[in-house]
Parts: structure tokens; C-alpha cells; sequence
């Protein structure tokens, strides 16, 4: 979790799964990623959270060897990466974006043509093919095609071709895209039993309360790493005071509260709004009332607890210009929350959604 | 791409169809070898109809030389030419053409029927000064000159596309990066995806064969063993041909256009519809840099006039040339990555 780069060690076998360290990639003019150290330790799940084209996919195919880096080092269960990624293929299971089996295969043949692709002997293939079915309840599946299962189905059976060959390591892009919550559940537990296996995934979501559930996460913006670290930390030490108002005019509130210097970022949850406040503030539920109380509007405000969402807002520049976060640089907290100033409008709106 | 595919291609089309066939290959069998006999072979040349190769010694020399595609004209004076000359109910000489070929016969009758200069004797008066043999196909029948070359044509289809859109639809479709990302190595990956199509090519040859006999009574008089030789190396490059346009598409439909490309010239040039006599020498380049032009020689070769496969070595030379310079070029370009 040191945010400042260092030779790699050799072969941390024992220490580390994966460790990066300026790893960049270009497409052209256009940087993926930029310059982004990881260290992920064993049995861990690791999660990537960030926007649409963040540069999540593109990390992780580096990482598994598909895509060649600009720049920077990888090492993968303390192998160079890309140029040992043929050795490594038996201990890495992948789970693509896209459901990437095959259609108009059945769910029985996609696994036993991943079986053999990975060449494990037919008595093995079968036997795992049986612990797999079990364990990601296929059973009444096993003879449908996969292009007519359901999203959540699919995920099931792409997870289960990628743990068929029992990876040390599974790198899996977004896997519950497209999933309802309780299969989303249900698909988290069987991160953890294979967590405590010993296995150790990277898991890249949009979902605030997937990344919540990881051991570690790295919040990544523009091909960057804006936040690492485990998730009660990064809500800990948010580099931002978080005030609740209850107002029964919001959107007078709201019009009041975004004129403020000291006010980074306004959010409604339906009659509530989530004001992020700059935490040299002092008494910012008392500033954040005063200016309420000026621009006469009745409400109330409570200081709450920081959620990963609100991490992921200050994280991200606010969602607004450099301006306020540039006086927001981690003074106030540790090297593992940086925040960065950021080009005006390359942000979804996360932070300051209209009513 | 829009503008210039289109203008190259009727330019090159426009030049290179061409009904005017001239310089056709010849061969004489001079068995009278008479000051006469040698005047009828330069009147002959004289019309620009043949170019003259080296002669023959004898009647089955001849024949062995059409066979291989050497010629597609052979002219046979008898040694009795004098007398026949002289008496008038005869034809003074013999013309055999290859009757494999499109177009040729009816040129090659043309010849027949040039009016000669005086010199050459006084056979002006008389018909037919010669007689035409239509080799290899006596009733000139089109469907034997094409029947055989469309299981190339065919093939050329089917393979070359095929191959192109099925890989590049497992790339668009994400199968490919799922099955890089396994220890699975890069010519299991191009075996696997080529295997089953040799499979269905012969499986095709088969069945155009049947038809073609069949329906069409087109002569199987080569060995079927050369002709299967023949079909899968054809098969061989032409999916090769495939796999190296599958690493340039990004897509299912650049891939279709890419085989287009290939696949017009193929039918145009390649001596299916017509013959490179008439061609000029920028197409006949091309033609030689198709597979498709190499497998009509040789299937023709094999099934209408019979020649063994060991005749038949310069085209297989150039077609395994071919395969091997696409296939480096498929494997320089097929990587187990995605960049
Ligand atoms: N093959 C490519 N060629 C050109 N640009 C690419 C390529 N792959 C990715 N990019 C660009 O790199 C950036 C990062 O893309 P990436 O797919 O890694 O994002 P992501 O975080 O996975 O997004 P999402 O959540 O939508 O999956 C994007 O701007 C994308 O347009
Ligand atoms: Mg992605």
C-alpha cells in the first residue's frame, strides 16, 4: 500500500499475487492507462471501481498478458508479464467482459472444451466438471445452450469455465454486470469460498457495494489510481467532511449550498441532499445550516459517515472543476488518497446528479 | 476504397477480358517436311493466331505436351501432305486443340479458316484445307470446360470466406480473447479452426464431382488420388489465404469485402471464363499470384485430358509457394495477444 514505487522484489511468491509498477498503455494518442502500481496480496479479493473507460479492462488484459504495455513492469505470481504468460496460463483463470463461451455450445460442452483447452486429463475434466456444476448450481442447465441462458446464469457458467482448472489467480472484468442483487449475492459468496481456498482475485465493478465488499481497492479515473487501499480506510480518511441536509424545498437547498466555495459536491437521495464539504471547515453541519438559514431555507443537517460513493466523488475530482479540489490536495489525510486536479468535464456527473 | 477499388478493377477487367484471343501456344508435327509443308506453318504463324514453340518429333509428343498445358494448339502435316495437297477430296493437314479450355476451340477453328497467301500452294480453291480435332472434349460441350474448374471457384468461395468471417466473428464475438488467455498454443488455434473446413472442401469436391459426372457427363480420365491431392493443397492455401485476411479484418463485414477482393479477380483472371491468352501481361501477373489460376490448370489437366499429378509440378509448385509464404505471413501476424 506504498504509494511510492520501488524495484520489485524478486519472486515474492509468498507476498505478493501481483505487483505493477508504472504500468501505462496507449492506444494511439489516447492513454488507457497511466502509470498505475499495484501490489495485490494472496488470497485477497482486490477490486478495480471506476467509470466507464477508466481503464479497467485494459489493466487487467495487461495483467493476464493480452495486451503488450507502453511502459512499466508486471509481475504475476512472480513471473514476468507478458513474457512468461504462456507458463502462466494453467495457474490464471480470465473471465472476459463479454461472455465469451460459445453460444451455440451447451453449457456441459463450453465447460468440457475449456477442460481440454486447458488440458486437463479426461478423468480430472470430468470431476471438475461435476464440482463445478455443483458449486454454480448448473445442475438443470447442463443441457441448454449457453446463448439462451440468463445474464446472471451466464455469469454463473463463465465463472465456472474460468475456476475449471483451479487457478491460483482469477482476474475477472465486471462479472456481475447485468446480474440481479441476489444472484449478485450468490456470486460474491462463491468469490469467498474460493477466496478462502487460497485463490486470489481481481475483480473490476462499477458496483459501490461490490467494491465494498473487497479487501482492497484501487478507485481508478482516467487510467489513473486516484484512491487505494481497503475500503473502511479510503471511508475514513475521505478528504472531505460529509453533511446530510433534510430540506423540504431541495432545490432551493441545493441552489443555496453549490454557491458555497467550501461546498465540493451536492447529491440528492430523494428528499435528502449528501453535501460533501471541504474538512477544513469548522462545524461543517453548522456552515452547511448558516448558509441554508441566509438563503432562507428550513432544514437539517447531520454529519454522517463517509460511504464508499463518497470516496469515489471526492476521489474523482468532485465531479466538477479543478477548483475546489485543488485546495483539497491529501493534506489532511495519508498517501493512500490522492486526489489530482483533473480537466474540467471529463467526469460522469457521480457527484452533483440534478434532481 | 470507395473510389479507387472500383476504378482499379474495371480498368484491369476492361483490359484484361478479352474475346480477342491472339498468340495462343503451338507445336508442329512436320512428317513431310517439304518446302510446302513449311510455307502452311509460317502462313499460320503469320496470322498472329499461335506463336510457334518448339516442334514436336512425333504424334504422341504432341499430345503428352497438351496434356501437361504446354500448348493449346497442335498442328499435325502428315507425310503423305504432298499428295493430299495435290488431290482435292482430303484435308492437307490436321489441327488438334485443346478442347479443355473456354474459347480456344472456337478460335483455333478461326485459324482453319484464315484465307492463306498464294505462296503456300494453290489450296485456296479447296475446303477445308483443314481438318480441326477438338481434343479432350470431341462435342464442345461448355460444362466440361467449367464444371471442373468450378469445384475451384467453389472451393475459392467457401473456404476463403469462411475462414476469413469465422475468425474475425470470434474475435468481434470475444471467443478469442476468452481462448488466447488459455494455455492453448497459436497452431492448435489455427489447426483447430482449419481442420473442420479441409473437411467440408472435400466433402464439396466430392459432391460437385458426382453432379458434374453425373448430370453434366463431364470425363473423369485422371486419377482421382492426383485429384484429391490437387483439391487439398488447393484447399490448403486458399484457407490460408482466409486466416490471413481473418488477422486484417476488424470486422465480419471488412472480412467479407477483404474476400471479395480476392475472390473477383480469382473468377476473372484465373483462366475459368477465359483464357490468358488474351490477357495482358499486368493481369496474367496477377492471375499467377492467385491460387485459383494454379488449381484450374491442374484440375483441368488432371480430369479432362488426363494428366498424372507428376506433369503437373510447376502449378503445384506455385501453389504450395503460395500456402507457404501465406502461411508465414498468417503465423508473423496471428499472436496470442490482442494488440
Ligand atoms: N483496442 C483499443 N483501441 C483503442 N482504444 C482503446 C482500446 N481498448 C480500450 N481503449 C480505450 O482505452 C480506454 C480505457 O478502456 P477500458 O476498456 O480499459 O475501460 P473500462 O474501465 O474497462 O471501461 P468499462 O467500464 O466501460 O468496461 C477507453 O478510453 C477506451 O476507448
Ligand atoms: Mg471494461
Amino acid at each position: 500500500m506504498n504509494a511510492v514505487p520501488q524495484a520489485i522484489a524478486p519472486a515474492g511468491e509468498t507476498e505478493h499475487a501481483i505487483r505493477a509498477r508504472g504500468l501505462t498503455r496507449r492506444f494511439g494518442h489516447v492513454t488507457a492507462v497511466d502509470g498505475i502500481d499495484l501490489d495485490i496480496p494472496r488470497a485477497r479479493i482486490y477490486g478495480f471501481l471506476g467509470p466507464n473507460g477508466s481503464g479497467k479492462s485494459t489493466s487487467i488484459r495487461m495483467l493476464c498478458g493480452l495486451l503488450q504495455p507502453s511502459a512499466g513492469t508486471v509481475n504475476v505470481l512472480g513471473h514476468e508479464m507478458p513474457r512468461d504468460a504462456e507458463p502462466l496460463r494453467t495457474r490464471l483463470g480470465y473471465m472476459t467482459q463479454k461472455f465469451s463461451l460459445w453460444d451455440d455450445l451447451t453449457v456441459s460442452e463450453n465447460l468440457q472444451f475449456m477442460g481440454q483447452v486447458f488440458g486437463l486429463p479426461a478423468q480430472r475434466r470430468r470431476a471438475r466438471v461435476a464440482v463445478v456444476v455443483e458449486e454454480f448450481d448448473l445442475a438443470s442447465l447442463f443441457k441448454q445452450r449457453a446463448g439462451t441462458l440468463s445474464g446472471g446464469q451466464r455469469q454463473r457458467l463463465a465463472l465456472a469455465a474460468a475456476t475449471l482448472h483451479e487457478p491460483e489467480l482469477l482476474l475477472l472484468d465486471e462479472p456481475t454486470s447485468a446480474v440481479d442483487p441476489q444472484s449478485r449475492r450468490d456470486f460474491w459468496e462463491s468469490l469467498f469460498d474460493l477466496v478462502a481456498r487460497g485463490v486470489t482475485i481481481l475483480v473490476s465493478t462499477h458496483y459501490m457495494d461490490e467494491a465494498e465488499r473487497c479487501h482492497e481497492l484501487a478507485i481508478l479515473a482516467s487510467g489513473r489510481i486516484v484512491a487505494q487501499g481497503p475500503p473502511q480506510q479510503l471511508m475514513a480518511e475521505i478528504p472531505a467532511a460529509v453533511v446530510e441536509v433534510e430540506a423540504a424545498d431541495t432545490v432551493a437547498a441545493r441552489r443555496a449550498l453549490v454557491m458555497d466555495a467550501s461546498v465540493l459536491s451536492v447529491a440528492q437521495l430523494g428528499t435528502r441532499l449528501h453535501v460533501l464539504i471541504d474538512p477544513a471547515t469548522p462545524e461543517p453541519e453548522t456552515r452547511v445550516l448558516q448558509r441554508l438559514r441566509a438563503a432562507s431555507v428550513a432544514a437539517q443537517s447531520t454529519l454522517v459517515r463517509a460511504s464508499l460513493e463518497d470516496v469515489f466523488v471526492a476521489a474523482t475530482g468532485f465531479g466538477r472543476a479543478a477548483g475546489p479540489a485543488a485546495g483539497l490536495r491529501p493534506s489532511c489525510c495519508s498517501g493512500s488518497l490522492r486526489s489530482r486536479p483533473r480537466k474540467c468535464g471529463n467526469w460522469p456527473a457521480t457527484g452533483s446528479r440534478s434532481a | 476504397m470507395i473510389v479507387g477499388i472500383p476504378l482499379m478493377q474495371i480498368l484491369l477487367f476492361g483490359y484484361a477480358i478479352n474475346f480477342d484471343v491472339r498468340d495462343l501456344d503451338a507445336a508442329v508435327v512436320d512428317d513431310a517436311r517439304t518446302s510446302h509443308s513449311r510455307a502452311l506453318v509460317a502462313d499460320l504463324q503469320a496470322t498472329g493466331v499461335i506463336v510457334l514453340r518448339p516442334p514436336s518429333p512425333g504424334l504422341s509428343d504432341l499430345r503428352r505436351r497438351m496434356e501437361s498445358g504446354e500448348i493449346s494448339v497442335g498442328i499435325v502435316i502428315p507425310n503423305d501432305f504432298e499428295r493430299r495437297r495435290l488431290g482435292n477430296d482430303r484435308a492437307v493437314a490436321q489441327i488438334l486443340v485443346n478442347g479443355s479450355e473456354p474459347m480456344i476451340d472456337a478460335v483455333a477453328r478461326g485459324l482453319a479458316s484464315v484465307p492463306l497467301p498464294v505462296r503456300a500452294g494453290d489450296y485456296r480453291s479447296r475446303t477445308p484445307v483443314f481438318e480441326v480435332r477438338t481434343e479432350y472434349n470431341p462435342e464442345r460441350r461448355t460444362a466440361v470446360q467449367i464444371v471442373p474448374a468450378l469445384i475451384g471457384v467453389i472451393l475459392n468461395m467457401t473456404m476463403v470466406i469462411f475462414t476469413a468471417a469465422a475468425i474475425v466473428r470470434e474475435r468481434e464475438r470475444g471467443n478469442l480473447e476468452l481462448l488466447i488467455a488459455t494455455p492453448i498454443r497459436s497452431w492448435e488455434l489455427m489447426a483447430g479452426k482449419l481442420i473442420p473446413y479441409v473437411l467440408i472442401g472435400l466433402i464439396q469436391t466430392t459432391l460437385i464431382l458426382t453432379v458434374g459426372a453425373r448430370i453434366f457427363d463431364v470425363p473423369i480420365n485422371g486419377s482421382l488420388l492426383d485429384l484429391y491431392l490437387a483439391a487439398a493443397l488447393f484447399i490448403a492455401a486458399t484457407l490460408t489465404l482466409g486466416l490471413v485476411i481473418s488477422t486484417f479484418a476488424r470486422t465480419q463485414f471488412q472480412a467479407f469485402q477483404l474476400s471479395f477482393l480476392t475472390l473477383l479477380p480469382s473468377i476473372l483472371l484465373s483462366g475459368f471464363m477465359f483464357p490468358f491468352d488474351g490477357m495482358p501481361p499486368l493481369a496474367r501477373m496477377i492471375a499467377q499470384a492467385l491460387p485459383l489460376t494454379h488449381f484450374v490448370e491442374m484440375i483441368r489437366a488432371i480430369l479432362l485430358r488426363g494428366a498424372p499429378l507428376a506433369a503437373m509440378q510447376v502449378p503445384a509448385m506455385k501453389l504450395g509457394a503460395f500456402l507457404v509464404i501465406a502461411l508465414a505471413i498468417a503465423t508473423l501476424r496471428f499472436h496470442k495477444r490482442l494488440d
